[in-house]
């Protein structure tokens, strides 16, 4: 064990006595950086630790934050497996705050995102659990005196198979500790899992169904008052006056508050907040009001009449430009200038809210030389520096704690709720909550970027593919969200994620990237990140190629895939239970699309119906899924579903506009989102598989617009080339 | 002085008539089961029942409800409906972020008191105002069957 | 008026002469009864933007004949009317004829305001040279020919601006006569409840009888029972003029404006004296049958049931039962709740109901607010078409048979 356990160690040995405590180098496959190695941790940087104390309590500290996606749940199957302990045997501690030793091995942060949970820890939490069930298996066989082989384990306990003597892992706990950590420790073959492929009633959900669980929403203090943000409703603006007395005499209202525009650099990590006011209460109702008869007003400061014809002018013009090279093989042009047939597409992808069903909120709480948050976050470091730096504190003076999640889908990759939070308790002194209305969420938000791109492909006489050229223009998220992961020339490699590892052997093929920023509008991940766009381009155009080549969409798509039995495999079992061959009435289509992103392969068939008059009814959606092993199908397929349907409902109707530099949408009314009645039956086939995991949370949803788009241009002819669909209701109209 | 009737329990209150009674109850209260999520009843999140009626509290105000029946999700698990509901939730594994899972029960947990064994389309049309922004609609159709054919059975024997 | 003008100036000479010391205070008299009427005259609806600071001109009206903005009244000297005398003041409240001469086009309801006393405009003059000065030009006014030709205004004025002040009817009570002053010239209520002619000139044989304009309908106020206001008590009506909010549906559009920018800040006396009025103007009828009031389930919480199987299933074939189960429900319940048999309902164009399902509405005047969102941005024609057909059914005289066309039409009215 090395110091930097030993002070875990000592933080976490309480009056309860002897603990055993087992940090575990996570992620070892990350190369250890200069800091941990000054710090002595080169070799062993734990990253998330095995509690167990003398009274069989057993912790798991989780570095993920629950969303959703049952982290919670597969993270302590993980453990549970191999340290043999009942699911129900194990607690679930968020981590707190450490870069170091959270970073995500994927993500080079302390960061829950990128579909990476169990990629990252499917390995690593399970040597963690075996290595703890070796020490106590050792310690038992001390205090026995037998050979270690003679013993076994279940149920938190180890038992003796000679004498079935029994020593529960509690009592173990102390001598446990004295062990050497085994490097190597033995894990489970798949045949031996008790729990990893089975689907246990995932621990969070108890508390869903009850109304007990605890979202940042939820937390109460003593003394706590509540508020209510509006921030400069044009992007750039500036509070000009305020007159707060129609607001100070509304019953409950405590404190009006202005927060001017502020930069923030945490690490890189860069976050600009416009000026805002808040009204501080002793109840949301009552700092809702108060912000209702504020009425302050505001110079609509340098973007007011910025409008998105401007903001596609400007890609349409970028698009002009040569851009950075993401991948480039064979000769593109030469290749070009010999085809048959040659086809050219524009496509255009709306700025999107993420609209999580809990809007943004945090508690703060700063008095003299203390911050304490509460709230949910995909990053505690960042958030714990963010809250550091407004309360002008060290970090370590800054407690995060982090709850449930009433969905993320990217959002809380921000830090905008708990900067507000923060700044707003050090103005008033006093335990805030400040819960975002909707209109604020979705006016206030960190937008998908609005993508323009342009693809040509060249095809000989026999239909065969020649050439691919795909240049994508629009806003970079990494230059503002972690700029040390751009490319040195400036790529930003989430921009061309899934347009540069396509499954498809294409001959000749050009991928670049242009950037080209909007003025003030903020841009942010999503879930299904870059490929979410770049999946809905691609497939929509390989369909398109299909068709010109007078091939079968799926048929075509076989030819680019010999070399890639996975993604075959699952285009193979898409066809197969969505009866691809079956023929349907007129004005019905199926579309596939095929993912292949965090390492999972994903094919989609959606099938619909078009109305008369435009509308679109989705009918049935089937998906296949090689997601190599899993740990929690049930989990799997839910993420499926559910990232589909979520894919399925922005590519029909979501899109955020700029009007006058501010967003138009504001609330559910306007951003719609689908409803039960909207949603047709989904199935999801489960390829069995054991190879290394893959992401699930986002992967559903980069699969959804692409199979859709397809399925709407097979029942109609129409080629959808701009979100939302609903924008195109005149193309998809019958012709007389 | 506004007295309310909650889960069986009397509450007194000394808010605004006008309040709507989400806040009363998350904010006054400290029942924080019923959630927010758009304020304006396009969403769900806020539903409970008055007089055994699903409202969405975040557009009713506290003086409609005085002297009335108030019931949240957590209070809903001690009636036959909601513990059915709140067990088949559990067996079909219903809730991904769980956020609009307490309105989602409390509007079938209506949707059965009205309507013991309802059709598709009535089912469609109940829980259409219940966004879940995680679209668990499958499991969620799924699960209220559930609970409909677990209570015919529990009838029955 | 001659002696209310001398009255007027032997007034101010006394104040000069006597009183400066307290000039202030008196001055600020003036500029509070300024305020009360220029509230009472609605300046700050036509005169504001959206987004745009008050009284700072620009907002847009989209006229059969072309967009005219409006200008800025506010006491900037290069922008606003900071130059303006007292006559010239006066001279544009009776005569639309603005500073330099030019006629103003009747957008500006002058041909209401033509009833105020000189001492009243001159208060409302007060009021808005005691303003923050906003320097804000608004952009130029389009419009097609020949409605470009401004003298073409004196032909306009000849026929439609009486020209003339408010005459106090000795017969009736002075209540009445107040609400007369209020509802025809502050209030400048026939300005949009009155039907136009081709020439945009109020119909006077059809005073007060509804018309459409920019997308809506201002309804029928005459005492007609079946298609007036007759059917509502005092009660009910001060409730309306005051808050927007009634029995008999709410205020939506211009008209929930005119309560939350005007009316809700005048008096219990004006508003009643308005009532007062409006009971004895002489009916007329129209084509949107008045609100009936039994069985419009109008309690909080009702017994909401949802419709049968077999009727949803059916139903299920257009969009608007779904739309209606989504997005209505929420607050209308199944029973529709604050929908039945009002006459946005009614109506068998549903004018108002379209927008208000396009745009909502929000009145601040309301208790605790009252606010619907609106839904033009989420859905399709189609979808609200079908929407508006449903509930005009169900909840109204008669559905209406709107198709994608007419919302695609009406989303491009009003502003
Ligand atoms: S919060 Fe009440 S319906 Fe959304
Ligand atoms: S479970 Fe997340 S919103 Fe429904």
């Amino acid at each position: 064990m090395n110091a930097r356990v030993s002070r875990r160690h000592i933080l976490r040995t309480g009056a309860a006595g002897a603990t055993l405590v087992l940090g575990f180098g996570l992620y070892q496959m990350r190369p250890a950086s200069a800091e941990a190695s000054s710090a002595g941790l080169a070799l062993f940087a734990p990253n998330a630790f095995i509690r167990i104390d003398s009274e069989d309590r057993i912790s798991l500290v989780i570095d993920k934050c629950e969303v959703g996606q049952g982290v919670y749940t597969s993270l302590s199957m993980l453990l549970a497996e191999e340290l043999d302990v009942g699911l129900d045997q194990v607690a679930i501690e968020p981590a707190p705050p450490d870069e170091q030793l959270y970073a995500d091995p994927i993500l080079h942060l302390q960061a829950t995102g990128n579909s990476t949970s169990v990629r990252s820890s499917w390995m690593e939490l399970r040597r963690a659990g075996a290595a703890a069930r070796q020490m106590l298996i050792a310690a038992a066989a001390a205090e026995w005196r037998v050979d270690p082989s003679r013993c076994r384990t279940e149920r938190a306990s180890v038992l003796d198979n000679g004498t079935q003597r029994r020593l529960g892992y509690g009592s173990l706990a102390a001598t446990a500790a004295q062990q050497p950590v085994p490097q190597n420790p033995r894990l489970k073959q798949p045949e031996q899992f008790k729990l990893i492929g089975k689907s246990p009633l995932r621990v969070d959900l108890p508390g869903k169904v009850d109304g007990t669980a605890q979202y940042g929403i939820d937390v109460r203090l003593p003394g706590m008052l509540f508020a209510t943000v509006a921030s400069s409703p044009t992007f750039g603006g500036k509070l000009d006056s305020l007159d707060d007395s129609p607001t100070r005499s509304i019953k409950g209202v405590h404190h009006v508050v202005t927060i001017r525009a502020q930069e923030f650099d945490v690490g890189g990590y860069k976050l600009h907040l416009d000026d805002a006011v808040a009204v501080v209460a002793e109840n949301t109702w009552a700092a809702q009001q108060g912000l209702a008869a504020l009425e302050p007003a505001w110079d609509r400061g340098p973007n007011q009449h910025l409008g998105m014809d401007d903001i596609v002018h400007a890609l349409e013009a970028a698009s002009e430009r040569g851009g950075l090279v993401a991948r480039h093989e064979g000769d593109v042009d030469k290749a070009l200038s010999t085809a048959a047939t040659r086809l050219e597409a524009r496509n255009y992808m709306p700025f999107l809210a993420h609209a999580a069903m809990e809007p943004l909120s945090c508690v703060a709480d700063v008095r003299g030389d203390n911050c304490e948050i509460w709230t949910a976050t995909q990053v505690q470091a960042r958030a714990q520096e963010i809250a550091a730096q407004l309360a002008g504190l060290p970090p370590e003076k800054v407690t995060v704690h982090n709850l449930f999640s009433g969905g993320a889908f990217g959002r809380r990759l921000e830090l905008d709720g708990v900067a507000l939070a923060v700044a707003i308790s050090k103005q008033v002194g006093a335990p805030v909550k400040l819960v975002f209305t909707r209109e604020q969420d979705i006016r206030h938000d960190l937008y998908r970027p609005f993508y323009h791109d342009r693809l040509r492909a060249g095809l000989d006489a026999n239909g065969k593919l020649l050439a691919w050229h795909h240049r994508i223009v629009g806003s970079s998220i990494f230059a503002r969200w972690a700029p040390q992961a751009m490319r040195s020339d400036g790529l930003d490699p989430d921009a061309v994620d899934g347009a540069i590892q396509m499954p498809y052997a294409f001959p000749n093929l050009l991928v670049e990237y242009v950037r080209e920023e909007p003025p003030a509008i903020p841009t942010a991940f999503w879930r299904g990140v870059g490929d979410t766009h770049n999946a809905w381009v691609i497939e929509s155009f390989v369909d398109e190629i299909a068709a010109v080549a007078k091939q079968d969409p799926i048929q075509f798509r076989r030819g680019l895939l010999s070399h890639a039995p996975r993604a075959l495999a699952v285009i193979n079992l898409a066809a197969e239970k969505s009866r691809w061959d079956k023929i349907l009435p007129p004005r019905s289509g199926r579309g596939i699309a095929l993912a292949y992103v965090f390492d999972t392969y994903l094919a989609t068939v959606v099938e619909v119906t078009l109305s008369d008059a435009g509308l679109v009814t989705l009918q049935r959606v089937v998906c296949a899924v090689d997601c190599g092993s899993i740990v929690h199908p049930d989990t799997a397929i839910a993420q499926i579903e559910g990232g589909t349907l979520f894919g399925l409902s922005a590519a029909l109707w979501n899109e955020v506009t700029l009007r006058n530099g501010r967003v138009e949408q504001s609330n559910f009314n306007d951003y719609r989102t689908i409803r039960i009645d909207e949603t047709p039956e989904v199935e999801v086939h489960l390829v069995p598989s054991r190879e290394t995991p893959g992401g699930l949370g986002e992967t559903g949803t980069v699969a959804a617009a692409p199979a859709l788009t397809n399925a709407i241009f097979a029942a109609s002819g129409y080629r959808v080339r701009q979100l939302p669909i609903i924008k195109s209701i005149e193309g998809l109209k019958r012709r007389a | 002085m506004a007295r309310l009737q909650i889960n069986g329990a009397t509450h007194e209150v000394d808010v605004p008539d006008d309040m709507p009674l989400l806040w009363v109850l998350r904010d006054v209260i400290g029942l924080t089961g019923t959630k927010f999520g758009c304020g304006i009843a396009q969403c769900g999140a806020c539903t409970a029942h008055v007089d055994g009626k699903a409202v969405r509290t975040c557009v009713t105000r506290l003086g409609t409800v005085a002297d009335r029946v108030v019931m949240t999700i957590e209070g809903i698990g001690a009636t036959p409906h909601g513990r059915a509901l709140q067990n088949a939730w559990l067996m079909i594994q219903v809730p991904q972020c769980g956020y609009c899972q307490p309105g989602q029960i409390m509007s079938a947990a209506a949707l059965l008191s009205e309507i013991e064994s309802p059709s598709d389309a009535q089912i469609d049309a109940a829980m259409a105002g219940n966004i879940c922004r995680c679209c668990t609609y499958v499991r969620i159709r799924k699960a209220i069957k559930l609970a409909v054919s677990s209570q015919a059975t529990a009838k029955r024997t | 008026m001659k002696r209310t003008l001398s009255l007027m100036a032997a007034f101010a000479l006394f104040v000069g002469l006597v009183l400066s010391a307290a000039a202030a205070d008196v001055r600020s008299d003036l500029v509070q009864r300024g305020e009360y009427l220029t509230r009472a005259a609605d300046c700050v609806s036509c005169h504001t933007a959206p987004d745009g600071k008050q009284f700072a001109g620009a907002r847009a009206f989209k006229l059969p004949f072309g967009t005219l903005y409006s200008p800025n009244i506010t006491p900037d000297a290069n922008t606003g009317i900071g130059q303006w005398s007292d006559d010239d003041f006066v001279r544009a409240m009776h005569e639309g004829i603005g500073k330099d001469g030019q006629r103003l086009y009747p957008a500006f309801p002058y041909p209401s305001y033509t009833l105020l006393s000189r001492d009243d405009v001159l208060a409302i003059k007060a009021y808005l040279f005691s303003l923050e000065p906003v320097a804000n030009a608004p952009p130029h006014n389009h419009l097609t020919f020949p409605f470009n030709m401004r003298w073409l205004m004196v032909l306009w004025d000849w026929l439609y601006n009486p020209g003339q002040r408010f005459e106090v009817d000795a017969s009736r009570s002075h209540e009445w006569n107040r609400g007369a002053y209020l509802v025809e010239g502050l209030g400048h209520c026939g300005e949009c409840h009155t039907p136009r002619n081709l020439l945009y000139g109020l119909d006077p044989h059809k005073r007060f009888a509804g018309a459409v304009m920019a997308g809506w309908h201002a309804y029928n106020i005459t005492p007609d029972r079946t298609t007036g206001i007759g059917g509502w008590s005092e009660v009910d009506l001060a409730r309306y003029l005051s808050t927007g909010d009634s029995p008999h549906g709410a205020a939506a559009g211009p008209m929930a404006e005119a309560v939350d920018n005007s009316l809700r800040y005048l008096s219990r006396d004006d508003v009643g004296a308005m009532v007062t009025y409006l009971r004895t103007i002489p009916p007329q009828t129209s084509n949107v049958p008045a609100a009936h009031l039994e069985g419009a389930g109008n309690a909080p919480i009702s017994a909401s049931r949802l419709p049968p199987a077999d009727e949803l299933n059916r139903l299920h074939a257009s969009a608007g039962v779904r739309i209606f189960a989504a997005a209505c429900t929420g607050c209308h319940g199944w029973d529709g709740r604050g929908l039945a048999g009002t006459r946005d309902l009614n109506d068998p164009e549903a004018t108002n109901l379209v927008q208000v399902v396009l745009k909502g509405f929000h009145l601040s005047a309301a208790r605790g607010r009252l606010n619907m969102p609106g839904f033009g941005a989420g859905y399709a024609d189609r979808e609200l078409a079908d929407l508006v057909n449903y509930v005009t059914g169900r909840f109204g005289a008669k559905a209406a048979t709107l198709q994608a066309d007419d919302l695609a039409k009406r989303r491009s009215e009003g502003d």
